[in-house]
């Protein structure tokens, strides 16, 4: 087992540096000359010029790429071009809001999303059933975004019980600080339901079919105890990994959530720099952002090892 | 719906209610010119903000724009969208794929890894990066949407090839002595068919939602186009007074993903007897 860790990991840390490159690439070689890009297109040539010397961009495009790295291996992000800050703080900053963000709604996603798939397969067939592969389908058939509108619609345009939009610090009290978080943690947990939901569901299902549950049954055990004893624990097994890849799929959703309720979090932070052509921003961004992608890859792969026997790993992969 | 009970070889409800609503939908865009009860792009002060009513049946937004005539031209760029970008990752997954399944070994490693690399960045994030350092247009965005979703249609067109490749027709085209070329997409590529036109289909529906999520951030169709995203983008700020503008296009996306999604599932099931039993037991 600690072999195949340290293989994977090692995997993982090829996949960043390849991540890195392919980043790197793709913001400098695209027909997009940065210092162009930050002087403005009415910027005398000279002036460009002085500024790719200056960014060393006139140097060759592997020395550029070496010279990043290195930076940023050593914890150096390097500084925004927008606003003349160093990179890391700002986006340890931002990660720890989106953070925040992803693990409210990623632990109600596990919550609500097991407790509907065990109420559905239990009603299996019946309304509630239904009901509930309806509702969950609608959370993936529809954008983040328009979600996040019909949220604004009605909790903070007609109704008012919601700021529409906005973040506040936990010292500004827990209240306040809570309230701004409820309707984009309401959208990310809507949109990623459905396959927790699903999976459990019909995983459900087909343990409540097994030997074991009926001769539970049999030894005359109260249902509640056959349910979450004996059949829930072996259902949670696929559920388990599918939370772990929702967790990744969250970083992605922040994305639209975070600048839709002007969250100033991770996925804005990428947005913004977009919009202001911050590429050492956008850079480092989306390098942590992959990380954070495989490390939750990672974890749902060991997660599912560690809690079924049955996978043996060496000659598998 | 206990399995035995249906017949083999009818349409299940499933695939009627997809294709009726993706039909409907694709008839609508495609007539959209002609059906649409006003100009799409004529700006007029005097009609702003007005609810739906008898002449303006979804309301009218900010610019006085009819709000169903920009819906119904919109329809043509999900659609656009949606297919074109899933037409990008297909002629490109399609042939890695078959390559990676095909020849094994080291070329199967260099691609797969390659998607592996792709696969390591959230779609949005890859797709942003994409278009990141270029003015946007449209076109660009859903060839970048196209890309983002490379890995997966390679990921399965290399399963599909890896279980036919040792066929007895593959073993026998390979005795005549036929090429390569001929083998991957005279004999393996129209066995790969119906599972790949399968997940295509329901490729399209991503697609669709991350082009209208990237013109949503700005980064794909620009005004005045009448794109669901952008219309809802626009739509934003005013969705206290006027809330239809931003509501028409979001139930519109809504109903064609659900529809799309509908004929996806029900092909499946259809093309996969396996699966059918199985859901039909579950």
């Amino acid at each position: 087992m600690a072999a195949y860790v340290a293989r994977r990991i090692v995997l993982i840390a090829l996949v960043l540096l390849a991540v890195s490159i392919l980043v790197f690439a793709i913001t400098t070689l695209l027909p997009a000359n940065v210092a162009y890009l930050i002087l403005g297109p009415f910027a005398p040539p000279e002036q460009v010029r002085a500024l790719e010397l200056k960014l060393g961009l006139t140097d060759p495009v592997w020395q550029q790429y070496l010279r990043w790295a290195s930076r940023f291996l050593s914890g150096d992000l390097g500084e925004s071009m927008l606003m003349n800050r160093p990179i890391a703080p700002m986006l340890m900053e931002a990660l720890g809001r989106s953070l925040v963000l992803t693990s409210v709604s990623f632990v109600l996603i596990a919550v609500i999303g097991v407790g509907l798939g065990v109420v559905a397969a239990l009603r299996h067939g019946r309304p509630l059933d239904h009901g509930v592969s309806v509702a969950t389908y609608l959370g993936i058939a529809v954008p983040e975004f328009f979600w996040a509108i019909v949220i604004i619609v009605i909790f903070a345009a007609w109704l008012g019980w919601l700021p529409a939009s906005g973040y506040e610090p936990l010292s500004a009290g827990f209240r306040i600080w809570a309230q701004h978080l409820i309707a984009p943690t309401i959208t990310l947990v809507f949109g990623h339901l459905a396959h927790v939901s699903r999976l459990t569901r019909s995983s459900m299902i087909e343990v409540m079919q097994s030997p074991y549950v009926t001769a539970a049954r049999a030894k005359g055990l109260p249902e509640r105890v056959v349910v979450l004893r004996h059949a829930l624990r072996n259902a949670l097994l696929p559920t388990i990994t599918v939370l772990a890849l929702d967790f990744g799929r969250l970083m992605g959703g922040i994305v639209v959530v975070e600048t839709i309720f002007a969250y100033p979090g991770l996925g804005r932070l990428v947005v913004f720099s977009i919009q202001n052509r911050d590429i050492p921003t956008l850079q480092a961004a989306i390098l942590v952002v992959a990380a954070i992608y495989a490390f939750a890859n990672l974890v749902a792969d060991l997660l599912y090892a560690w809690l079924n026997p049955k996978i043996r790993y060496g000659n598998a992969a | 719906m206990p399995p035995d009970a249906a017949p083999r070889k009818t349409w299940s409800l499933q695939l009627k209610a997809g294709l009726a609503i993706t039909g409907a939908i694709v008839l609508l865009g495609l007539l959209a010119p002609w059906i649409a009860p006003h100009p799409w792009d004529t700006i007029s002060m005097r009609t702003r903000f007005l609810p739906p009513n008898p002449t303006y049946w979804l309301g009218t937004d900010e610019y006085g724009r009819d709000v169903l005539s920009r819906l119904l031209m919109g329809t043509r760029l999900s659609l656009a969208m949606g297919v074109s970008a899933t037409a990008v990752s297909l002629a490109i997954g399609v042939p890695v794929g078959l390559a990676a399944g095909y020849f094994r070994g080291w070329v199967d490693e260099v691609l797969m890894r390659g998607a592996d690399v792709l696969m390591a960045v959230p779609p949005i994030m890859l797709g942003l990066l994409v278009l990141a350092v270029t003015p946007p247009a449209l076109w660009k965005t859903a060839l970048a949407v196209g890309f983002v979703y490379i890995p997966q249609i390679a990921r399965l067109a290399r399963s599909v090839t890896l279980s036919l490749a040792n066929e007895d027709f593959i073993q026998a085209a390979r005795a005549r002595a036929e090429g390569t070329g001929y083998i991957l997409f005279r004999e393996i590529l129209p066995n790969a068919w119906p599972p790949l036109i399968v997940e295509a289909s329901l490729r399209v529906t991503y697609a669709i939602l991350l082009g209208s999520a990237l013109s949503f951030l700005g980064l794909g169709a620009q005004p005045p186009s009448s794109d669901w995203g952008l219309m809802i983008s626009e739509a934003r700020s005013f969705l206290d007074r006027a809330p239809w503008i931003a509501l028409a296009p979001g139930l519109a996306m809504c109903l064609l993903v659900i529809g799309i999604n509908l004929l996806g599932d029900g092909a499946r099931e259809r093309l996969d007897p396996r699966l059918k039993s199985r859901a039909g037991a579950a």
